[in-house]
């Protein structure tokens, strides 16, 4: 029998604010254990929580940027469960009043695009990160109140490649709006599956699996790919699903049952008692509506059309805010978008990860010099990455290494003609076998021009003249 | 309304809770009545007003996105049961992550 896959996915991102949800603690990644602590985030007797504006507006952000209809008022409710990343014995959530409902993400696949709709986008607080031992287990609480977004999409999905697109998506909106760094690896971007399979043709959902502890977008397309085969197996040998909670493992390359008890899912949910309902107003929606940037996909279509690049490089180009915005500030200042592009796609690629470009010391400042230098001649291309080698080594602009070195490509006839003659006469043979018919002579010589003048020699320019020279004399 | 003995244990489960038989049946009976007591309001019709999530009729107060002073890890650590290397230690935990 056929199948169909169905996907849903839970998203948690983390968002970028300087303190945690609830208190005044700092979010950096990298402080020492258990030093972003207060009374607040630890549950302390007497403490109270306040909620953090910014986090609001970029929760916003992202419900507005995927078209979600925003509640005028939501409400923080406490879900109950005892685990030792959650100090308080509840993680303060939305339940339901939840901030946001009925958005929308379109993601581009080969040559088709596709609308996955988003069930809701709510707000809540991350826990602590616990490291497993021999014997105990080791928690670091600095994670716990930092604020997070969790994006629940619609069963809309149908396969690895459509759900691995749908996160990329998203990730690329959070970045775009500069609201959470989305790195999946360091765990401020994660993901759980819900997969389950029916015969093709069905309206009725079958029984669904929840995959948890996936780490990476490459780990995802892994762990769906093997639990729609395991569940096809399942029911190709007559047996039924269970609902249940499995574990990603990468290095066996499979996923397996995380067996707990069934009442570990009752919550009790109730509202939060020292949180007021949150209050959006239409202008504060409106507000953010009015600071959202050109997203990846428009921007790309942009590129195309306004600087005549290619799918393929508009499609790099634009897979970081900053990298395209670093192209635009380059070719604002005067670089030719085709030459723009390829320097960046080739040689500022080769040294900086893409979203380091723009934070690089190499500024759209030096980028532009040194292609204005070579369009007007003054620098071959070939100089040109010497000299690329220099900003990026003693951070000087393009133009004054040119000067200071005297890189200057020799475009004047009569000096080439000089090094012509005397290259000429040099190589005899050369020229005998050139004019006897081997014409692959004729590049061998303009490399013998081109190192006598340490590679300055304007070649289309010595080309010319060798040819001349080499074709008048002949007769 | 009834809250039976058996769901008395599975809600003690949840919250940690240890009861002896004795408690469990006292807490069952207790609870039932408490319960009873309040299905009383039932009787009144509220389909015209709206939940009460809060007593008091205020909206949510935000607060600046600005950093301030947390306990220091050793105030922190001070408080907890035991420790290791600025890590809370406790018993392992097996079935998650
Ligand atoms: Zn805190």
């Amino acid at each position: 029998m056929n199948y169909e896959t169905i996907i849903g996915l839970e998203v948690h991102a983390q968002l970028r604010t300087q303190s945690k949800i609830f208190c005044r603690c700092a979010t950096e990644f990298h402080a020492s254990e258990n030093q972003n602590v207060c009374p607040v985030c630890m549950g302390l007797p007497g403490s109270l929580p306040v909620l953090n504006e910014k986090a609001v507006a970029f929760a916003l952000k992202m419900a507005v940027a995927t078209h979600c209809q925003i509640q005028p008022t939501s409400i923080f409710s406490r879900k109950n469960y005892f685990y030792p990343d959650l100090p308080k014995g509840y993680q303060i959530s939305q339940y339901d009043k939840p901030l946001a409902t009925a958005g929308v993400v379109e993601i581009v696949l080969e040559n088709t695009s596709k609308k996955i709709r988003l069930h809701r986008i709510h707000m809540e607080e991350d826990a602590g990160k616990n490291v497993h031992g021999e014997r105990y287990s080791y928690v670091n609480y600095n994670r716990a109140g930092i604020p997070l977004v969790e994006i629940v999409s619609e069963p809309d999905l149908r396969n690895a490649q459509e759900a691995a697109e749908y996160l990329r998506t998203l990730r690329s909106i959070l970045r775009y709006l500069d609201i959470s760094d989305g790195n999946m690896e360091e765990g401020s971007f994660r993901c759980d599956v819900n997969i389950s399979l029916r015969p093709e043709r069905s309206d009725r959902f079958g029984t669904k699996v929840e995959i948890k502890n996936i780490n990476s977008f490459r780990f995802v397309e892994n762990a769906i790919l093997y639990e729609m085969e395991r569940q096809r197996m399942c029911l190709e040998e007559g047996k039924r699903i269970v609902q249940e909670t499995r574990l990603w493992d990468e290095h066996e390359g499979k996923t397996f049952s995380m067996r707990q008890k069934e009442e570990a899912h009752d919550y009790r949910y109730f509202p939060e008692p020292d949180l007021m309902p949150l209050e959006i107003s239409a202008e504060w929606v409106s507000q953010i509506r009015s600071t959202l940037p050109e997203f990846e996909q428009v921007k790309k279509q942009r590129f195309m059309t306004q600087y005549q690049l290619t799918n393929y490089d508009a499609k790099l180009l634009v897979q970081e805010k900053s990298l395209a915005d670093y192209f635009e500030q380059t070719v604002h200042r005067g670089g030719d978008p085709k030459l723009v592009c390829n320097w960046i796609l080739s040689e500022v690629l080769r040294e900086f990860e893409v979203s380091k470009v723009a934070c690089s010391s190499l500024t759209p400042g030096h980028l532009a010099e040194l292609i204005c230098l070579i369009q007007k001649g003054t620098i071959s291309g070939k100089i040109a990455k010497d000299v690329f080698e220099k900003i990026l080594k003693q951070g000087k602009m393009p133009s004054q290494i040119v000067r200071e070195e005297g890189l200057e490509q020799i475009s004047d006839a009569a000096q080439l003609e000089k090094v012509i003659e005397f290259v000429v006469s040099e190589q005899g043979d050369l020229v005998k076998q050139y004019r006897e018919g081997q014409k692959n002579k004729f590049s061998f010589l303009v490399g013998q021009i081109m190192k006598k003048t340490q590679g300055k020699a304007n070649p289309k320019i010595v080309s010319e003249l060798l040819k001349n020279k080499l074709e008048r004399e002949d007769t | 309304m009834k809250i039976s003995p058996q769901e008395v244990e599975r809600l003690a489960k949840l919250a940690w809770l240890k009861l002896d038989p004795e408690e469990v049946k006292r807490y069952s009976q207790e609870l039932s009545s408490i319960l009873d007591y309040v299905e009383t309001l039932n009787q009144l019709d509220t389909s015209q007003v709206s939940p009460t999530y809060h007593v008091v009729p205020q909206k949510s107060h935000l607060r600046k996105d600005e950093i301030g002073r947390s306990l220091s890890q050793e105030e922190f650590l001070s408080m907890v049961p035991a420790h290791e290397e600025g890590a809370v230690k406790v018993p392992k935990i097996i079935d998650i992550e």
